[in-house]
């Protein structure tokens, strides 16, 4: 056994595969101690909102201490954050032909000058030929945001007196004021921003990734034990009991698993559906391809010495199964049980995009996040960060599992080795 | 010939019970579960109801509709009866129109679609798998890996890659549709032009997921031959490279082609997702809409259709491959 493991691991395909999942569910672990943040929980108002670190802005102001800092380019960042190149070539497009300027007249590098001419020039009733409705709203924006974009002093706050109601002054901010992000109090770090229901992607992710693996392990646990058990019967015994589970394991080899999914989920409907039922089911409808192999296997054991005699030592077939066929057999079994796994993710995957999958209020998983944002149109909209982890993640899952199988594949049959 | 006509007919004889077979199941699955799936279509229908004897009125007109008060045996005859006469009933989320309109408007986009695109995908990916076996190198080098990221993406996430990076961000492809929601079908040459580009993305969205597994598959297959002792043999012989490369994939072919025929099932179920995220007008987005719909007896005939397809392309590919392999002649000949 030790010598088996240390063959095992000097494998350099399953290492990797090895680790990589490895490194998936250590996260998965680990996160939930580090992170306290209940996963499903609807944390912003507004939908999508981009990976970024989010600094409460009344705290920063009123709580933490000041400083200011002197930096050269902090007024040009500052500008080229409101009117970045596209801006400037546009203003100078419509100046050209709106308000008729001569094209070398107008330097789009000079902001000071291009917005000068800016305020003289534009008047956003003037409908440019081949003008949208659209173009036109972003004209009118950009002249919004340029209000104030040179101004050097800095900003007043004000707080409303709670008697009068009238206006004083509480803080002035300059142009070269900072707070240190450590001494903010609420400062929410969203690595992946937040998805459609303004939840936190990074810990719902994580919560998914460990549901969805509790369903692929569920799922290639029944299927592996329906398959082994189904091999092991018909392989051995044969005859009409044989033919009997053949025939019903290439029946449901040719019909799309996909299709039986389908049609059981749809029946057991969605007040039914938890995480675990789809397991199940998964499981149920994928085992052919285990009990296929395994008979196989079996037919090939069945005939050798140390089976037979066990055989006229009258032990009972259970007995002959489990302590003369099994062993031989196992190795692929664990393999197959890999594979099943891997399987029964996408398949879960694959039902919750179709709206088949566990019912949504309990617990994510990656297919209900995948759902999700494509309901909500998350690709279509540029919102990556609320489709692609997913994706990636359960491609990384697929292709760890895929090289441990082949790498154990490798181990036990030294003809395939390269 | 004889062989061959009797292989014929025992793979005639497994298709039609098969058929059956997979007929049966469709009808009895979804009655075997513990929920009532008249119940849920009711609670669909009803919704905002408060009516609590208008509701009973829905679900006793669903019931006779359904005749799920009848026995089994008799709600089977009945269903057989409808279907031989082409008649799947009502589709629910699309009333009026009846389930037949609407399979009859989306299984031709289907086939258009994923036929081609298994073929031409297991036709490159093998071609890519002997080659990587036969040149080896750098060639190989980089095609295996490649193969083997490919083959574990999922068909849905190179799908909505896919879309993402040619629809969203170059803009070369329409994002979604099997043509211009402007137009009307018609032989023009605008609405043709249409349907080519709207077919490009999810085409090679499927094609590039079936090339991972088949050129692995291939690759492995060929070099197993390759050092087969029969290649040896006709290398003393001096028998040209040529002639035994043409031995060799002719048998690295003939496993490929039955894990064609056993794997189609899966490789269709795939191709569904690819329908599903380019809205491409198939059975893969009726089988969506009728989900999200609750439309029952869309689901039941759209899966009916699903299988029979498949049926119909596992029963071709053992037919041809009765053609190809001289072992099924001989066998059939003992």
């Amino acid at each position: 056994m030790k010598h088996l493991l240390g063959q095992i691991f000097r494998s350099g395909k399953f290492l990797f595969g090895f680790v990589i999942f490895m490194i998936i569910m250590l996260t998965v672990l680990i996160y939930p101690l580090l992170v306290e943040y209940p996963p499903l929980k609807t944390i912003s108002r507004g939908t999508f909102l981009p990976p970024g670190i989010y600094v409460n802005v009344y705290d920063s102001m009123t709580f933490s201490e000041s400083y200011t800092l002197i930096l050269d380019n902090a007024a040009t960042k500052r500008i080229a954050s409101k009117l970045n190149a596209e801006d400037r070539q546009a203003m100078k497009e419509w100046l050209v032909i709106g308000a008729e300027l001569p094209e070398d007249e107008i330097d789009v590098d000079d902001t000071a000058k291009l917005i000068d001419l800016w305020t003289t020039n534009f008047d956003p009733t003037v409908r440019l030929p081949g003008m949208t409705n659209a173009d036109r709203n972003y004209y009118i924006r950009l002249t919004a945001s340029l209000d104030g974009l040179l101004a050097t002093e800095g900003a007043t706050v004000a707080v409303a007196n709670e008697d009068t109601g009238v206006l004083e002054e509480k803080y002035v901010i300059d142009q070269t004021t900072y707070v240190n992000v450590g001494e903010v109090p609420n400062v929410r770090v969203l690595p992946l921003g937040t998805d459609n229901f303004g939840r936190d992607v990074l810990t719902e992710l994580i919560k998914a990734i460990s549901v969805s693996l509790t369903i692929g392990f569920v799922a290639g646990t029944v299927a592996t034990t329906i398959g082994l058990i189904l091999g092991l019967v018909s392989g051995y015994i044969g005859g009409i009991v044989d033919d009997l589970i053949m025939f019903i394991t290439n029946l449901f080899t040719v019909i799309p698993s996909i299709i039986l999914l389908i049609l059981i989920s749809f029946s057991i409907g969605q007040e039914k559906r938890g995480a675990f039922t789809i397991a199940v089911v998964i499981g149920f409808t994928s085992w052919v391809w285990t009990a296929r192999a395994v008979r196989a296997q079996v037919i090939s054991l069945r005939n050798r010495d140390h089976v037979n005699l066990s055989k006229l030592s009258g032990h009972s077939i259970i007995h002959i199964l489990a302590m003369d066929i099994l062993p031989y057999i196992a190795s692929y079994v664990v393999m197959a049980l890999i594979l099943q796994i891997s399987s029964g993710i996408l398949a879960e995957a694959g039902l919750s995009i179709l709206g088949l999958g566990p019912r949504t209020t309990e617990v994510p998983t990656l297919g209900l996040m995948l759902n999700w944002a494509l309901i909500y149109q998350a690709p279509l909209l540029g919102k990556w960060w609320a489709y692609f982890p997913v994706i990636l993640i359960i491609a990384l899952i697929a292709f760890s599992m895929n090289l441990m199988n082949t790498g154990l594949d490798q181990v036990f049959n030294p003809a395939l080795r390269d | 010939m004889k062989e061959y006509r009797n292989y014929f007919f025992k793979k005639l004889g497994w298709f039609a019970v098969t058929l059956v077979a997979a007929f049966i199941l469709n009808f009895i699955l979804p009655r075997l579960m513990p929920a009532d799936p008249v119940a849920a279509i009711v609670a669909r229908m009803a919704q905002g109801q408060t009516d609590a004897t208008g509701v009973q009125a829905i679900y006793e007109q669903y019931i006779e509709l359904f005749a799920t008060d009848k026995p089994m045996v008799e709600q089977f005859v009945i269903y057989v009866q409808n279907v031989l006469r082409g008649d799947f009933g009502y589709s629910i989320a699309e009333y009026p129109r009846t389930v037949n309109d609407v399979i009859r408007s989306s299984i031709g986009w289907t086939i258009a679609l994923q036929f081609p695109a298994i073929i031409v995908g297991w036709v490159l990916g093998n071609t890519l798998g002997a080659l990587a076996a036969y040149l080896k190198g750098n060639f190989d080098r980089l095609l295996m890996p490649l193969s083997i990221f490919l083959s574990n993406i999922p068909a849905f996430g190179m799908a909505i890659i896919m879309l993402v990076i040619f629809a969203v961000e170059l803009k070369w492809f329409p994002v979604s549709g099997g043509y211009g929601y402007d137009m009307i079908p018609n032989n023009s040459p605008e609405f043709v032009w249409s349907v080519i580009v709207h077919y490009q993305l999810p085409f090679w969205s499927i094609v590039l997921i079936t090339i991972g597994g088949q050129a692995i598959g291939m690759r492995s297959m060929a070099i197993y031959e390759l050092n087969a002792d029969y290649v040896k043999y006709a290398r003393f012989l001096g028998i040209k490279d040529r002639k035994i490369i043409q031995y060799v994939f002719r048998n690295a072919m003939l496993p490929q082609i039955t894990g064609l025929a056993l794997s189609i099932g899966t490789m269709v179920g795939g191709a569904l997702f690819a329908e599903i995220i380019f809205s491409y007008p198939g059975i893969g987005t009726t089988l969506l809409t009728a989900s999200l719909g609750g439309d029952y007896p869309l689901i039941s005939a759209s899966t009916l259709i699903i299988t029979i397809m498949t049926l119909i392309a596992v029963f071709a590919l053992e037919i041809l491959y009765g053609f190809i392999d001289p072992r099924v002649k001989a066998a059939q000949a003992e």
